[in-house]
């Protein structure tokens, strides 16, 4: 029947249009995500600057610390990948960037015969390994958008904890580093152990030159000062992490809604279109059958009257 | 009269920028330690404390800062807390409630957990007027 195929566009356009105002909402809410995270990022800054400055200074004062934080381990046995990702889905290739980037670092260790050891933050990073079998050291999740201080320690805690415990050898981070609202970037950033090139490879600005490394009084001796400080020093990198990631999950996100929402759009009007025509076609077969039916009724002489019907310019 | 810049900061923000006269604080196993403009360069532990800050105009703000560093070097006090608390931002109700309940848990057996709970409700009761005061009438 031919009002058939009208009807099933018909329900099609609705759906898509539900659809849309559902990614329309999802786009607005990110972008304005984005700012607050945005503000997040920059309010977190004067604390890990000033904190590389005293590591630095401290080092530089020769801070002799036996902590395993700042010696390393001769020889990588086991590698702990922090995997930064998101707790839903929808953003784009967000997820997708950080878990290939991962699993890149994860297989060619495996190659090289070494270990490894996955840190998921984010419930999508942890279904990824998770369904492909890898084995996962911890997980943390439920707080991808919005994260805290207290959540950076977590993590921090546990991953110094197992460092210490002579787990991993090695800690590295793996996040999307959040350039501005239209680049964001993946990155690998070495967390654990922090050695010269970790220390002045943070997020924070390279703080400026520390003048004549000042000869400081320290209270206590500088190797406790430096003990207490390592781990607040790995937790801040942690959390400058978190914010990034927060900040381009929702660029990701804002994005991804975005060009949902236009191709909302775009095959609305296309289907549409094709409704329209469908409907014109029924239309014009309607009247066919009321003319064929009519001239069938009267006979020959109703032929010469029916093509003084005009068929074609019908609207709507 | 010297001032010096001194800055509260924490994680998550930067809780107080500006200029003072006097830093006191509390260094891990050092002692109470006060700071005037023109500080030889410093470096220290903090211990969870109630430290005071006497602005230029002779006001003195508390802040209860629970652990973290401090720096001195330039003329510029920074001070770096995970936690860090202003005075006028401290529920008194709550932290003299925490500092019953650790004192209580404390007469029954001696546990870090207590004793850290104990010495930061002291902190935040002292930033806001003192131990015994019930009201912020300190100052």
């Amino acid at each position: 029947m031919a009002g058939g195929q009208e009807r099933i566009l018909r329900g099609r356009i609705r759906s898509v249009q539900a659809t849309k105002k559902i990614t329309r909402a999802m786009e607005l809410i990110a972008a304005s995500r984005i700012v607050k995270a945005q503000q997040r990022v920059a309010a977190a800054v004067p604390y890990s600057e000033q904190i590389t400055e005293v590591v630095k200074d401290l080092a530089a004062a020769g801070g002799a610390s036996q902590s395993p934080l700042l010696a390393g381990r001769g020889e990588v046995r086991t590698t702990a990948y922090v995997v930064i990702g998101a707790d839903r889905g929808l953003c784009g290739g967000y997820n997708a960037g950080v878990q290939r980037a991962a699993e890149g670092e994860v297989k060619s260790d495996v190659l090289d015969g070494k270990d490894y050891a996955l840190v998921t933050v984010g419930r999508k990073a942890e279904g990824y390994f998770r369904f492909r079998g890898y084995t996962i050291a911890k997980v943390f999740g439920g707080f991808s958008d919005t994260p805290t201080y207290a959540h950076a320690r977590d993590i921090g805690q546990d991953v110094i904890a197992r460092y210490t415990a002579g787990e991993f050898d090695r800690v590295e981070l793996v996040y999307t580093r959040f350039i501005s609202a239209g680049s964001q970037e993946v990155v690998l950033r070495p967390l654990v152990p922090l050695d010269r090139e970790t220390v002045t490879g943070g997020d924070g600005k390279p703080t400026p030159t520390d003048g004549a490394a000042a000869d400081y009084e320290f209270e206590p001796d500088p190797g406790t000062i430096l003990d207490t400080l390592l781990p607040r020093y790995v937790e801040a990198r942690i959390y400058a992490a978190l914010l990034n990631a927060a900040a381009s999950e929702h660029a990701f996100r804002q994005r991804a809604m975005k060009s949902a929402t236009d191709n909302a759009e775009e095959l609305i009007k296309s289907l549409s279109r094709v409704m329209n025509r469908a409907r014109q076609d029924s239309i014009t077969t309607e009247i066919m059958e009321i003319v064929s039916g009519s001239e069938a009724l009267s006979g020959g002489k109703a032929v010469r009257q029916v093509k003084l019907v005009d068929l074609g310019p019908i609207e709507n | 009269m010297a001032t010096m810049q001194v800055e509260v900061v924490s994680p998550e923000r930067v809780l107080f920028s500006g200029e003072a006269k006097q830093v006191i604080t509390r260094t891990l196993g050092g002692g109470e330690i006060a700071f005037l403009p023109g500080h030889a360069p410093f470096l220290g532990a903090l211990t969870e404390c109630h430290t005071r800050i006497t602005l230029a105009d002779e006001t003195v703000m508390d802040v209860a800062v629970h652990g973290g560093f401090v720096q001195v070097s330039g003329n510029k006090v920074s001070l770096l807390s995970d936690i860090a608390e202003l005075g006028d931002e401290i529920d008194r109700d709550r932290a003299q409630r925490a500092h019953e309940a650790a004192e209580e848990l404390l007469r029954k057996e001696h546990d870090a957990e207590a004793v850290s709970a104990l010495s930061r409700a002291h902190a935040r009761l002292m930033a806001t007027g003192g131990l015994t005061g019930t009201s912020q009438a300190a100052h």
